[in-house]
């Protein structure tokens, strides 16, 4: 049967600009997809636990704040920790170019810089979830 | 099997993955419906509706927290509704119980409504019986209370919370229409609005005009504020008992489980139909000729019984 | 202001031009069916007096310097002086952002504006949980009075006026602003300065919120009764409309949301008893400026129009300085690109000019390299550059309000005012900004137009340069500005140390004692003020408040 592909849409950090990941919420719903926001200021560990009891297959963080390289990986090392790989973990925002090989390294599957449009993420989503 | 061995041992990414299993109706559902059903039962269902923007999320976080207080193992199944257009949506929910995320012993999953073939109700009530069997003592039902689909995911429920604020206007009209009956405890929220005392009368009023083997109790609550909480918590204790002590506990549940063999049977059916080509050949074949007016939708409906039966 | 007679004669020449235009677009059709402004607002090919023909030049706009001030704040405007050149600015340690501070005014930067890291906005020491891999990314970290003193060392609070940038504990800094000035021997009232103090736009757009609406008011007016008594030449606020915008809203709702956001303080102030004029002339408003120039100059100009009638005709105001609307802009974050990042010195210098030919009192612009990280010195100096050649080299400030009388200005500003009303009449029927923020209504709408902006870009039919249209291959940008991690563990270090060696009995009894007002009506200023004098930390100050007051729950709309 095909199913609708589940998304959590998380705001991980303190950051409150939340456009970007609204927008991306919206576009992904648009595209035929059940998607859960989680709300501002998320630890590693309410996302982990949310996408784990959502069964989602796919996390996509939003983040602005500057706290990506502390944040990101811990969330990977979560999903690692609960056996949680097969989520696909994306993650977009203001993150330089310069950090994206590690972030890429400690498992985040890809980063959507921003300009990115959002048809792009929806299709890298798309291809990449193991249905 | 193994994921319904991890599950007795209240393992939550097992239930996690079986209710995606059942949703989906992923191969092997079946069996995990037959296993799950023999090994629950025990809890308590609460089904929580009421028209959009009432605050139905705020109210639910806020009865776990309390019920939490006593140890209580709760799970909570929050519906939204699907997009008839995109087939996609926003569950969003789960933000207004941002705090119960880290608690052990919540589990919160949040559904679509997708328009299922009559599968809706059917998706929740296994989901039910899986976090049942996961352990859960108290598992709370949350839908909007628009759709005939919603209402049904509620009346399966053992206690059935009716939400309403004040200033709905015409929307009262509806709620007497027909939902007026499935509510066992009515909650005027946002209580601390002008006119909640008028819509209290309102609801009152139409309590006296419906059927209700027990007369349900209004009670009022500010949920964003905590307030009224423990009326509500009293409010369902108290239909707990009076099910219990009536018999009515298990007469509810006789019924419930009548309704899911008539579903399964409605759902093979139509599934029957769809599922065959020779009848989904002859279904289009006969919808064309119903929508010129060369037949009528009664004769090709048995045309097409007679054909799955013979 | 036009000769009546004459309009119909000009209607039949615009008619013929229509005709013209229409048998040139059949031949070859223009650029685009529809011409839309930054805000995706229809905008005509061209306008005539027709566009106005209600125009009444001493009703529309006055002279500049009075009623309804729509021409500017100020007679003379930028003749007697330039705009405020203020320079956001505050990442890492206190020692780190006061040698930064050090070089803005060298630079001849004429004001401080302070950028506090998440965790100090949100009420967090920085060895919360919550504050891991946050402390000194967005600004400086500053969890107690000690922090503060380091920040402003060498600065004299008498010379300097100094903005900050924080709204839910916004007492708390500015208690700390007043106690360091007590220390340089500067009294409060000598103190010039802003805190932004804008709870509204933090539950629309910008997510530092702390405790929910109406405790929060209360720390809103309690900031107006106190400044008003002891530190007189302060801001007590910067209602903001930048973030609303940042958020994706349009030009009109840009003004219509801030200042039904203006109309809820208001509001509040009387209802907790203070006499409008006692506080309104020290209401300040904070705007965004984007690149179609003719859009921002009208809205900046409908924007002074509309709070002058609004505190006129409203609430009554008396003293003409309660009905001027006087504003910080800063130049549009979400403008800027990452893809060839110094194509945003130019957009930032269109920015510039709409905020000042759009009669701003202090501008802020951004850096190019915004969109990737916090700004080098090299990016900052240009950006501070940029305001220089717009003040001396443009000309542009040698007439004030030099757009007025252009027909498509005067027809744009009275379109954004009208719309601008409208989105107040609708807010005022929902009950008030608390409540339609509450329901959703503001965040739905800004969410609507930020996602249609984002459908036009990705169908081309918006531009962008270097995003979707005219890209290159480029190598990832150099000389980006980090910020260091160990800057957390730096600062939790002086938390411990700070902790041992303050009076803890003495933090202890202020602590209770703000407890007690908080559950009563008191003024919480001089409670917070005794709190922070003892070094209680912004953490400890504001867990009180989140006990008493509990805290506030987003209604998200998507």
């Amino acid at each position: 049967m095909d199913r609708p592909i589940r998304v959590l849409v998380a705001k991980p950090g303190l950051d409150g600009h939340d456009r970007g990941a609204k927008v991306i919420a919206r576009a992904l719903r648009d595209a035929g997809m059940e998607v859960i926001y989680t709300g501002l200021r998320q630890t590693p560990e309410q996302i982990v636990n949310a996408a784990i009891q959502e069964d989602v297959d796919v996390i996509a963080a939003s983040i602005l704040s500057g706290a990506h390289a502390t944040l990101l990986p811990r969330i990977s090392a979560l999903l690692k920790k609960e056996d949680a790989e097969d989520i696909l973990f994306v993650a977009g925002g203001v993150i330089p170019e310069d950090d994206i090989p590690e972030l890429i390294e400690k498992g985040i599957k890809a980063v959507f810089t921003p300009g990115t449009p959002t048809t792009v993420t929806v299709k890298f989503i798309e291809d990449n979830v193991r249905k | 099997m193994d994921l319904i061995d991890q599950l007795k041992t209240g393992n939550k990414r097992a239930a996690a993955k079986l209710i995606t299993m059942v949703e989906n109706k992923l191969p092997g559902y079946e069996e995990v419906l037959k296993e799950v059903h023999k090994l629950s039962g025990g809890a308590y269902v609460v089904g929580i509706t009421g028209p959009p923007g009432s605050g139905k999320s705020t109210l639910t976080d806020k009865l776990v927290k309390n019920l939490r207080k006593s140890g209580k193992n709760i799970a909570i199944i929050a519906v939204d509704p699907t997009s008839p257009f995109t087939g996609g949506s926003i569950l969003g929910d789960r933000i207004r119980m941002n705090d119960l995320n880290l608690d052990p012993g919540v589990f919160i999953r949040s559904m679509g409504s997708r328009g299922h073939l009559g599968g809706l109700s059917e998706a929740t009530r296994a989901a039910v019986k899986i976090l049942d069997v996961m352990g859960s003592e108290v598992i709370f039902v949350e839908t909007v209370g628009v759709g005939q689909s919603e209402v049904e995911i509620v009346r399966n429920a053992d206690t059935t919370l009716m939400v309403l604020v004040p200033g709905l206007g015409d929307d009262i009209q509806a709620i007497k229409a027909g939902i007026m009956e499935i509510g066992d405890i009515f909650v005027i929220n946002k209580a601390d609005i002008d006119g909640s005392n008028r819509t209290k009368r309102e609801v009152e009023m139409n309590l006296d005009l419906s059927h209700h083997e027990r007369r349900p109790r209004v009670v009022m609550a500010v949920a964003i504020d905590n307030k009224g909480i423990d009326e509500v918590v009293e409010a369902i204790h108290e239909h707990r008992d009076f099910l219990v002590s009536s018999g009515k506990y298990h007469q509810n549940r006789a019924v419930t489980a009548k309704d899911e063999i008539l579903e399964i049977i409605q759902v093979q059916t139509l599934k029957n139909v769809l599922d065959n080509p020779r009848v989904r050949e002859q279904l289009e074949e006969l919808t064309q000729q119903v929508a010129s007016r060369t037949m009528d939708p009664y004769t090709a409906g048995k045309h097409i019984m007679d054909n799955i039966q013979s | 202001m036009f000769d009546k007679d004459k309009l119909p004669q000009l209607k039949s020449s615009l008619e013929k031009y229509d005709e013209l235009i229409k048998k040139m677009t059949d031949k070859r059709p223009e650029r685009k069916d529809v011409f839309k402004s930054g805000s995706g607002e229809p905008v005509k090919n061209v306008y005539t007096p027709l566009d106005i023909e209600n125009f009444d030049y001493t009703q529309s706009l006055g002279m500049p310097g009075s009623y309804p001030y729509t021409r500017g704040v100020q007679p003379n405007m930028y003749r007697g002086k330039l705009w405020t050149m203020r320079m956001y600015a505050g990442f890492a340690t206190a020692e780190e952002s006061n040698k930064r501070y050090k070089y803005l005014v060298e630079q001849g930067s004429s004001g401080l504006s302070v950028a506090f890291d998440l965790p100090t906005q949100i009420g967090y020491d920085s060895d919360h949980a919550l504050a891991e891999g946050e402390v000194g990314k967005v600004g400086v970290a500053i969890d107690s009075l000690k922090d503060m003193e380091v920040l402003f060392d060498g600065i004299p609070l008498d010379k300097v006026s100094t903005s900050m940038t924080i709204n839910a504990p916004a007492s708390v800094l500015l208690a700390m602003y007043i106690a360091v000035g007590e220390k340089q021997g500067v009294s409060a009232d000598q103190l010039r300065g802003t805190i932004q103090n804008d709870i509204l736009k933090e539950y629309i757009a910008r997510g530092t919120y702390i405790f929910p609406t109406e405790p929060s008011m209360r720390l809103i007016t309690d900031i107006f009764e106190y400044c008003a008594k002891e530190v007189p030449q302060w801001n007590t606020i910067s209602i903001s409309g930048y973030h609303i915008r940042e958020a994706g809203s349009t030009a009109a709702q840009e003004v219509g949301f801030t200042l039904a956001d203006g109309i809820a303080y208001v509001e509040a102030a009387l209802k907790a008893g203070l006499k409008v004029d006692d506080f309104a002339p020290r209401l300040s408003f904070f705007f965004n400026s984007h690149n179609d120039l003719l859009e921002e100059v009208a809205k900046f100009r409908a924007a002074r129009r509309l709070w002058a009638r609004i505190m006129k005709e409203r609430f009554g105001a008396e003293n003409p300085k309660s009905m001027m609307l006087k504003f910080h802009t800063q130049t549009g974050g979400s403008t800027l690109t990452a893809q060839q990042a110094d194509n945003n010195i130019i957009r930032v210098t269109i920015q510039t000019l709409a905020a000042v030919l759009g009669g701003t009192q202090s501008l802020h612009t951004n850096s190019r390299d915004e969109a990737l990280a916090l700004p080098s010195e090299d990016s900052v100096m240009i950006a501070l550059r940029t305001q220089q050649i717009v003040g001396h080299e443009s000309g542009v400030t040698n007439s004030v309000d030099p757009l007025a009388g252009s027909y498509v200005i005067e027809a744009l500003t009275d379109k954004i005012e009208e719309e601008a009303m409208g989105y107040i009449h609708k807010i005022d029927e929902i009950g008030g900004a608390p409540k339609a923020i509450d329901n959703g209504y503001i965040q739905q709408e800004i969410m609507d137009a930020a996602y249609q902006y984002q459908k036009d870009i990705e169908s081309n039919d918006r531009i962008v340069v270097g995003v979707n249209q005219y890209q290159i291959k480029e190598g990832s940008p150099k000389g980006l500005l980090r910020v260091d991690l160990s800057v957390g563990e730096q600062q939790k270090k002086q938390l411990v140390d700070l902790k041992a060696s303050r009076d803890n009995e003495a933090v202890e009894k202020t602590l209770v004692a703000l407890r007690t007002a908080c559950q009563g009506t008191d003024n919480l200023m001089p409670y917070i003020i005794d709190a922070v004098k003892v070094y209680a930390t912004l953490g400890e100050i504001t867990q009180v408040m989140r006990d008493i007051f509990g805290e506030y729950q987003q209604n998200v709309m998507i």
